[in-house]
């Protein structure tokens, strides 16, 4: 286990260094942050200056050379725009993407995974056909058009739920969060229905898939000759063993959900990294969509090292160790 | 009369239609008796067995007749009152043990919850006969290996555990459905040897339901023939297998390579179960008997001598198997 989780830190470093590498060179490919950052009637001096104070006359290997010396040190550059360190900048704004997400996460879960269980439990009944139904919908439905159209139906026509921003926010546990609040509740609502549809169906289908591929095995029907009651068939045999995809695609599906978030911030101009992220690309703030995009894979290798370790302890037969 | 089985029809209702997997069954078990029920594949054994424990799933249904347990009639019983039955009084073992015990739940989990599944008692106490269940099977340092899950088990060894936890209730009814067809020859005899002593122990009396007329003729003392849903015959196992009458049986006898003398060639029953879709009029078998007449164009019924059943116009009195 020890080896393992050292491997994967090794592993780990790598993997952002190259993310480092491409993203630099992405990013520097966009275009020159002076043009949009210093007004256009800038004398050539001034424009020399803010060229030289932001170090963007150095050639790309030198920038990338100080970069990297300084994000070794944890400091991954100052944001052109706010003059705040960058990291800073996306730690402020992800616990609402992360609240977000969680929220999603869990509404995908805890109404795909019964309604899932209902689909594959009475297949072809009128349950199993609207509910498959309902998540083609949920899948094929472009993310931002089923947005707006919440925004239409819940704010504008019926006008029960707020359509944008983050709303009042309070202190659980010395968390910030629109969770400890009626009025951030009533915020939430929508962007994370909105980022949850496709979870959703999501969960739904791998539920609906795992229960009938389990059902007919050997092993439920030898549960039922014990005797045991449908339900504990149900809920601990049947779960238990479809809970190993639905953990793992979850878990890679939060790294999604984060990503997804900028579609939905967006729509429902929700203060998070996402929004954080498509504000900076506008005026090329070079050194914020560096940090995003560094931050975000940490995220994405965190995820997957969790995934990995309850997936071990889901599956017996597989164990965490050298062999891998 | 430990089972009584009279007239049992199990049929599945497909869209191709009605399948007759089992199609007028009949036989009896005494308590402490073995009985082996005996047949190709999709001759309708398992179905029987699975009928006799409530276990057929859709589209199949047991469409009449009798399961006499004890006396009393097993068929319509609401599936409270059958779960109630299945694991305590009739207890089931199946043919792939790679394939019964589940996979993602270790061993204590899966004795323990049929332990309570029947009996209110401490998950200590469950887990004591827990234990004591592995021992009787033969399972080295049971106390340990309850924690275990079973992809760290044999072949045999899960075979063991799944006995075990048919024993855990002491039921007065097993069904065994190929228990040993998976396995090993020498793991196969130690399992047989198991369950013949267990059975000798407990009282409890036995279904099971095999192809292989080598096992049967060692551990039973009935022998029922399946064949096409039904049974062409039966009787006690020195009669079917000394003296079979049924054409079928004595097929099955002559494709036993062990029933030779050195030199004499096999002679396989030419030809292949029908399809329960479709069978054919009169006796089933007749397309593929060697002394069908054109009397098997008729249904057979059932005549007997001296307790021994069969089902066939042509009986073979005077041929040796």
């Amino acid at each position: 286990m020890t080896v393992f989780i050292i491997r994967r830190v090794v592993q780990s470093l790598l993997v952002l260094f190259a993310t480092s590498v491409l993203v630099f060179i992405g990013i520097y490919a966009i275009g020159n942050p002076i043009d949009i950052m210093i007004p256009a009637d800038a004398s050539a001096v001034e424009r020399e200056a803010a060229i030289q104070a932001l170090g963007l006359d150095r050639p790309l290997i030198a920038q990338y050379w100080s970069f990297l010396v300084d994000a070794l040190q944890g400091d991954l550059g100052r944001s052109f725009v706010f003059n705040q360190p960058a990291v800073g900048l996306i730690f402020q704004r992800l616990p609402a993407t992360l609240e977000l997400a969680f929220v999603a996460l869990a509404i995908a879960l805890i109404l795909g995974i019964p309604l899932g269980l209902i689909a594959g439990l009475r297949p072809k009944s009128v349950a199993d056909e609207t509910i498959m139904t309902g998540s083609i919908l949920g899948f094929s439905l472009p993310n931002f058009w089923q947005g707006m159209m919440l925004i239409m139906i819940f704010s504008i026509w019926l006008g029960w739920l707020p359509s944008s921003g983050r709303g009042e926010t309070g202190e659980i546990f010395g968390v910030t969060t629109s969770l400890a609040s009626l009025d951030g509740l009533k915020h939430l609502i929508l962007p994370a229905t909105n980022l949850a549809l496709f979870k959703l169906s999501l969960v739904i289908r791998l539920t609906r898939t795992g229960v009938r591929e389990t059902m007919p095995l050997d092993f439920i029907k030898f549960a039922r000759a014990k005797g045991l009651s449908e339900r504990r068939i149900v809920s601990v045999h049947v779960m238990k063993n479809i809970m190993i995809p639905i953990v793992t695609v979850v878990g890679m599906e939060f790294g999604s959900v984060i990503a997804f978030a900028v579609v939905t911030e967006t729509i429902f101009a929700w203060p998070g990294i996402g929004k954080l992220l498509i504000d900076s690309i506008t005026v090329l703030d070079r050194p914020v969509v560096v940090a995003y995009l560094l931050v975000v894979v940490t995220m994405f290798i965190v995820i997957n090292l969790l995934v990995d370790i309850v997936y071990s302890m889901l599956d017996p037969r597989i164990r965490l160790g050298d062999g891998q | 009369m430990t089972l009584k089985v009279e007239n049992l029809s199990t049929h599945f209702f497909t869209r191709e239609g009605v399948a007759k997997a089992v199609d007028g069954v009949s036989f009896e078990v005494g308590r402490g008796e073995i009985l082996g029920l005996v047949g190709e594949s999709g001759s309708g054994k398992s179905i029987t067995g699975f009928s006799i424990l409530g276990l057929v799933d859709p589209p199949g249904r047991v469409t009449g007749g009798k399961i006499l347990f004890q006396g009393q009639d097993l068929v319509g019983r609401s599936p409270h009152e059958m779960r109630a039955i299945r694991g305590k009084r009739i207890a089931m073992i199946f043919q792939d043990p790679m394939m019964t015990l589940n996979p993602v739940l270790s061993i204590e989990t899966q004795m323990v919850e049929t332990v309570r599944a029947h009996d209110k008692v401490s998950k200590a106490e469950a887990r004591a006969r827990a234990v004591e269940a592995l021992g009787l099977v033969g399972i080295p340092s049971p106390d340990e290996r309850l924690a275990a899950y079973p992809h760290q088990f044999s072949g045999g060894m899960r075979q063991r555990v799944a006995i075990a936890i048919a024993l855990l209730h002491r039921p007065e009814l097993i069904i065994a459905d190929e228990p040993t067809t998976a396995l090993d020859v020498t793991i196969q005899s130690q399992i047989l040897a198991v369950i013949q002593r267990l059975s000798t122990e407990f009282g409890m009396s036995l279904v099971w339901i095999s192809h292989d007329l080598g096992v049967v003729a060692g551990l039973a003392q009935k022998v029922a023939v399946m064949y096409a849903g039904r049974i062409v015959e039966t009787g006690t196992v020195d009669d079917v297998l000394d003296r079979p009458i049924h054409p079928y049986t004595i097929g099955l006898m002559r494709s036993v390579p062990a029933n030779l003398d050195r030199g004499e060639t096999l002679t396989p029953i030419p030809g292949m179960a029908p399809s329960p879709l479709k069978r054919p009029s009169g006796c089933p078998f007749r397309l593929r008997c060697f002394a069908a007449t054109a009397a098997c164009e008729a249904e057979p019924e059932a005549a007997a001598i001296d307790g021994h059943l069969y089902r066939c116009f042509n009986p073979q009195f005077e041929r040796a198997a």
